[in-house]
């Protein structure tokens, strides 16, 4: 199975961050920008531009840490945080 | 994926379009001018794609069938309005939020995961037992309008909801 494409944005280091987001999606360009302007390192996806063959690799990834399949969902560390949803306090507590 | 981005005129044209459906049916837009416009653009990116405008918010598979719940105005908009006052990708928001009384904020998804979904496409959703009328009465699914009449109009009168969003309610 080949990897999915990430984007890597460089910055601080805050553990192994990774943001699953639609590229359609308002809440998701909230959480990206965030993520920028907290100027922590990351990783980000807009898996509704992902080849078909691909899509359902990415929405079971994403369904692993959040049953709903929602998005955004932002997963810390291998999933030992899990952020569902545009929920500005929350994240900048977590990477702040 | 090929299809060019909608043009700043298109967007334009289809917001004024979406707001005068809203305000004509008692609903209203998200008054954030640009987070409201990237969601119109977000609805014609998925029209390009899918053929059909579902929530930008939202995953798409492109089939129309299971997408039906996510196609705007999704029928999870009125039950989120009255709960969250705004819509799961927040086009659409309560008085409270539009007179700022409330702001906006992200809220939790209201649409069943996928398994349940197959499990409602492949089961009947409940109604009520067949009764004597002279009509059977369908039921909008988007806003509840419901009209007794041979087959569903093509249109909902009242929220624009298209033919195959109804469901035959008695």
């Amino acid at each position: 199975m080949n990897q999915m494409k990430m984007e890597h944005v460089p910055g601080k280091a805050r553990g192994k961050i990774t943001l699953y987001a639609l590229s359609t999606c308002g809440w998701c360009a909230k959480t990206k920008e965030l993520l920028r302007e907290l100027g922590v390192d990351h990783f980000y996806v807009f898996v509704d531009l992902l080849p078909p063959e691909e899509l359902e690799e990415a929405i079971r990834e994403v369904e692993k840490f959040n049953p709903a399949g929602s998005f955004p969902t932002l997963v810390i560390n291998e999933g030992t945080r899990v952020i569902i949803g545009f929920r500005e306090q929350e994240i900048r507590e977590a990477l702040g | 994926m090929s299809a060019a981005a909608p043009l700043t005129e298109e967007i334009q044209a289809r917001y004024e379009k979406i707001k005068r459906e809203a305000e004509e049916g008692g609903y209203h837009l998200n008054p954030d001018q640009a987070f409201t416009m990237n969601l119109v653009r977000g609805l014609l990116v998925n029209e390009q794609r899918y053929g059909y405008p579902s929530c930008p918010c939202r995953i798409s598979f492109g089939k129309r069938e299971e997408d039906l719940d996510i196609i705007c105005p999704c029928d999870y908009r009125d039950p989120d309005l009255d709960e969250f006052n705004a819509c799961y990708c927040a086009l659409y928001v309560s008085d409270a939020i539009l007179k700022k009384e409330l702001s906006v904020g992200s809220i939790p998804e209201r649409r069943p995961p996928r398994s349940e979904r197959k499990a409602v496409l492949a089961g009947s959703s409940g109604r009520l037992t067949d009764m004597a009328l002279p009509f059977p009465v369908w039921r909008c699914r988007v806003c509840g309008y419901l009209c007794a009449r041979d087959t569903p109009p093509l249109v909902c009168p009242v929220c624009k909801a298209t033919k195959d969003r109804f469901e035959r309610f008695i």
